[in-house]
């Protein structure tokens, strides 16, 4: 594997509401290769938005570090980004707001290429260019968005992110705004495109079987934390954190078998005042006395990473067992 | 066997756009009986809203509705407004997708749930107001006569989507619709919400009517289901058939697209093209466009859904060269 | 892709009324000299005639053609409102753009200047002002600019500041654009069409206002043909009724006018109108 094009250190980001801190991520430690495709699911509230948009530089941090290719990820202030930033670029979720409306789409992408010192000829040409890369005629250039579709207009935020010759591309929640076949569509497109940029893609969503299909590796958190992270096939195969566990068999089959899915008993607490020891201990089946005590720290088991003490005691027990 | 609860026979609705009349509904005919959950599939565009919204003679101002819609031997179609409003509420009810809009914000959720009761039922306050805190509980709200002092925004998304389906139930309706119920909900919510209405289905002998694309969802609560493409039924029958071995391009388009139960297998195989748009439905069957099987007649040839076995509808002419998926 | 299909204007027929109109009136006040049967400023015809073939609109107090000076009028009144109108919006636009984009405490004196026009009613105001300045049009001119900023800047500052934190412009941040070329090449095509909305709507005000400040004697001075004027001297006599009555109706018209042309605009710009594909 080669080197990590981001990495991301003990992060931790903060947000104010009514006075109080709240952390939204609590302690991230993450990295992604080129060629990668590592994706971070959760549910409402996990800070999986969070951590992507602190991963591009759109938060401040409130611990911890994240850099691009060895270097610092500084936030986005009032100054211009810095040029080593601009091959880590994000794919946003509303593909309705991520493009403007009053501009046409061949001068939107234009728009990347002139930022990065070319000329408006340059810039439309690569446009045509990138038009074609994703799939769109090149007539796209002389539209305005909303004469496309969700799924069209997705692709050309991504043209528009491949103008900077992206080394690291953040998706946040890209496909979960589209219809079932461009959700389809762009998430081959992705893949696709990880494969011949050898890119790295961080992959934030919701939608866990479009990330099974997708993802290299995942990342699954819960209120600020990655409690199971390991190769896809891993973690979803056998998933070993109760919450992973929770979540795999929630979802609905759709085989025709009539099976409805597992209940998770409980709410997502509030991050302002998260569970004391395990975050997911009031809602674990497994949840002992010392759960209350003991903080999650990652630790491997079963060739991947889970943040459950129970489990990997458990698993230390069995390998100490063994002779 | 017994008078289906719900008939709609030959469904079509034409709504106004600026080039004129569309139909967003065609010729859409299913049958749902009492304790049953019947499916209602598609993509946007399929017109699966619009059936629903003319089952409560909800469509927007100018639309042309033809066909017939009887409940429990009723026809609605053509009921004055005043019979309309008597049967909203009562008969059929309503869950749909964003719980956020569906809740009133600054009535606190007891007087909503009360409203709606005594305006139907003619119980008296107290009456409602105990029967409502058993609504609650049996959509399992913790602390139910707290919670009928809340306001919506102080619950979850979650817990919202629940108030608005004990909202639907306030005045026992023997039909519930409930459109993409789940879809603005997460995974771990979402089936606590299916095992809900699950559960309601089977306690009340309620009929339901669930409307969604995600055939994952259907799998799991409806026991037959019609999928629909650009306001016509492509396909209808039991659940269990039609996601195991279904018969048309459509279908089987939608669960290709799906991804596989294994990790890392082959990529997403999408049906190419989109769904078309109001008014830009292609000729002869609708679907020929985006179909890999399309022969020179589905262009000009309406396919009608003919019965193909017990219960299952098809929509698709038979072809002897191909074989049968 | 969209089928063509009628443009809107063509669907609007108020505002085309609107646009023929002020068209009207631009071509009567650039060939006033050529048109007007009379000399505006002649006082050598019979006082207070009433409207007759030889004076379409009859003779004011002083013997001049009415006709005439309505036809002058317009080449001081048009010109003069959109002037002010497009100084009051650059001004404000600009003031806007500085209190929104940057934020703090600019934002905050800005602003509160605004609101310190904002608490006198219009008239008022632009009154105090030109009596300060002293009554010259030049001077009314300036009142009613001073009166008419605000209102851009409040605009252009909202529209700055939901622009700032729109996906596009964040987007075009992580590209390397600094935020002073994101306000030029992102915010401003989005900004402009309601500020033109707000001009074209705000044009009918200006008349108004400046026609005010001439009918109390600050703007225009004798004998200088404008309407606002004119109608000053028609509430004098007032028996004679058309002396007041044919510059209160040019008034009237292109204030109408430009009403129509601002709502057009509006309905236009509404994004519902437009022809968006949804999934």
């Amino acid at each position: 594997m080669s080197a990590p094009v981001l990495e991301l250190s003990g992060v931790a980001v903060e947000y104010g509401r009514r006075g109080q801190r709240v952390r939204a991520v609590d302690g991230v430690d993450l990295t992604v290769a080129r060629g990668e495709v590592v994706a971070l699911v959760g549910e409402s509230g996990c800070g999986k938005s969070t951590l992507a948009r602190a991963a591009v530089g759109l938060e401040p941090l409130a611990a911890g570090s994240v850099t691009y290719q060895g270097r610092p990820v500084t936030p986005l202030g009032r100054r211009r980004r810095p040029d080593y930033l601009r091959g880590l670029q994000m794919v946003f979720q509303d593909p309705y707001e991520s493009l403007n409306p009053r501009r046409k789409v061949g001068e939107i992408i234009a728009d990347g290429v002139r930022l990065g010192g070319g000329s408006r000829a340059e810039g439309l040409s690569r446009a045509a260019e990138l038009l074609a890369r994703v799939g769109l005629p090149a007539t796209a250039a002389d539209s305005y968005p909303h004469e496309f579709s969700g799924g069209q207009r997705q692709r050309i935020a991504i043209a528009r992110t491949l103008v900077a010759r992206p080394s690291c591309l953040i998706a946040d929640e890209p496909i979960s705004a589209l219809d079932a076949s461009a959700q389809a569509q762009i998430a081959n497109l992705l893949g696709e495109l990880v494969a011949d940029a050898d890119l790295g893609l961080v992959l934030v969503s919701h939608d866990l079987s479009v990330v099974r299909q997708v993802a290299d590796r995942v990342a699954v958190m819960y209120l600020g934390r990655i409690v199971e992270i390991g190769d896809t096939g891993t973690v979803w195969g056998s998933p070993r954190h109760p919450y992973t566990e929770a979540l795999v068999a929630a979802i609905p089959r759709a085989d025709g078998a009539g099976v409805l899915p597992a209940d998770l008993p409980g709410d997502v607490p509030d991050p302002a005042s998260p569970p004391p020891g395990c975050r997911f201990h009031p809602r674990c089946p497994l949840a002992r006395d010392s759960c209350r005590e003991l903080d999650q720290r990652l630790a491997r088991v079963a060739g991947r990473e889970i943040a459950c003490h129970v489990r990997s005691s458990m698993s230390q027990a069995c390998s100490r067992a063994r002779p | 066997m017994t008078e289906p609860l719900l008939q709609v026979s030959q469904l079509t609705v034409a709504l106004p756009t600026r080039s004129g009349y569309h139909h967003a509904v065609d010729g859409l005919s299913f049958a749902v009986n009492a304790g049953e959950v019947v499916g209602l599939a598609g993509e946007s565009g399929s017109g699966k809203t619009i059936a629903a919204l003319s089952l409560f003679g909800l469509l927007p101002r100018g639309a042309r509705v033809t066909g017939s819609i009887r409940l429990d031997g009723t026809e609605l179609l053509g009921l004055g407004s005043k019979q309309l409003r008597a049967i909203r509420g009562r008969q059929i009810a309503m869950v749909s997708q964003d719980p956020a809009t569906a809740l009133h914000p600054i009535l606190p959720i007891g007087t909503q749930l009360t409203e709606h009761m005594r305006h139907h039922l003619g119980v008296s306050k107290a009456e409602a107001r105990s029967r409502a805190a058993g609504l609650l509980e049996t959509v399992r709200i913790p602390a139910p006569e707290a919670a009928l002092r809340c306001h919506p925004g102080q619950f979850s998304g979650g817990m919202r989507q629940r108030i608005a389906i004990a909202v639907a139930l306030a005045a026992e309706p023997r039909l519930l619709v409930a459109d993409e119920p789940t879809t603005a909900l997460d995974v771990t919510v979402q089936a606590g919400i299916l095992r809900l209405l699950d559960r309601l289905c089977r306690e009340r002998g309620m009929a339901v009517i669930v409307i969604t694309h995600d055939l994952g969802v259907m799998s799991a609560t409806a026991s037959r289901l019609c999928v629909m493409y650009a306001g016509r039924l492509a396909e209808a029958g039991p659940t269990a058939r039609l996601l195991g071995s279904p018969r048309h391009p459509y279908t089987r388009g939608l669960l290709d697209a799906l991804p596989h139960p294994e990790p890392g297998s082959a990529p997403l195989v999408p049906i190419g093209g989109s769904p078309p748009s109001l008014g830009r439905v292609p000729g002869g069957c609708p679907f020929h466009p985006r179909c890999r099987h399309a022969r020179p007649s589905c262009a000009t040839d309406r396919p009608e859904p003919e019965p193909i076995a017990d219960g299952h509808l098809l929509a698709c002419p038979p072809d002897p060269l191909r074989a049968v998926p | 892709m969209r089928r063509p299909v009628t443009p809107v204007p063509w669907r609007r027929p108020l505002a085309l009324a609107g646009l023929a109109v002020i068209g009207g009136w631009a071509v009567i006040a650039i060939f006033a000299p050529l048109i007007a049967p009379q000399n505006p400023l002649a006082q050598k015809f019979q006082i207070l005639a009433a409207p007759s073939a030889a004076h379409w609109f009859g003779t004011d107090e002083l013997g001049r053609d009415v006709f005439s000076r309505v036809l002058y009028g317009a080449r001081i009144t048009l010109p003069l409102a959109v002037i002010l109108i497009v100084a009051a919006m650059l001004i404000g636009a600009v003031i806007g753009g500085i209190a929104g984009f940057f934020g703090g405490w600019a934002d905050n004196v800005l602003m509160r200047l605004a609101d310190l026009v904002f608490a006198f009613p219009g008239i008022i105001l632009a009154l105090a002002v030109a009596a300060a300045l002293g009554p010259q049009l030049r001077n009314a001119v300036i009142a009613v600019v001073v009166v008419s900023w605000p209102s851009y800047a409040r605009l252009v500052r909202s529209l700055v500041l939901s622009a700032r934190s729109a996906q596009y412009v964040v987007a075009a941040r992580l590209l390397g654009a600094s935020g002073l070329r994101v306000l030029v090449t992102d915010i401003r095509p989005n900004a402009a069409g309601p500020v033109l909305v707000l001009a074209a709507l705000d044009v009918g005000n200006a008349v108004l206002l400046l026609s005010g400040l001439s009918f109390l004697g600050l703007g225009a001075q004798p004998p200088t043909a404008e309407w606002g004027a004119m109608v000053a001297e028609g509430a004098q006599n007032f028996s004679d009724w058309w002396v007041g009555m044919f510059p209160g109706l040019a008034i009237l018209t292109v204030v109408l006018a430009f009403n129509f042309i601002g709502d057009a605009l509006r309905d236009m710009l509404d994004p519902r109108t437009a022809r968006a594909v949804r999934p």
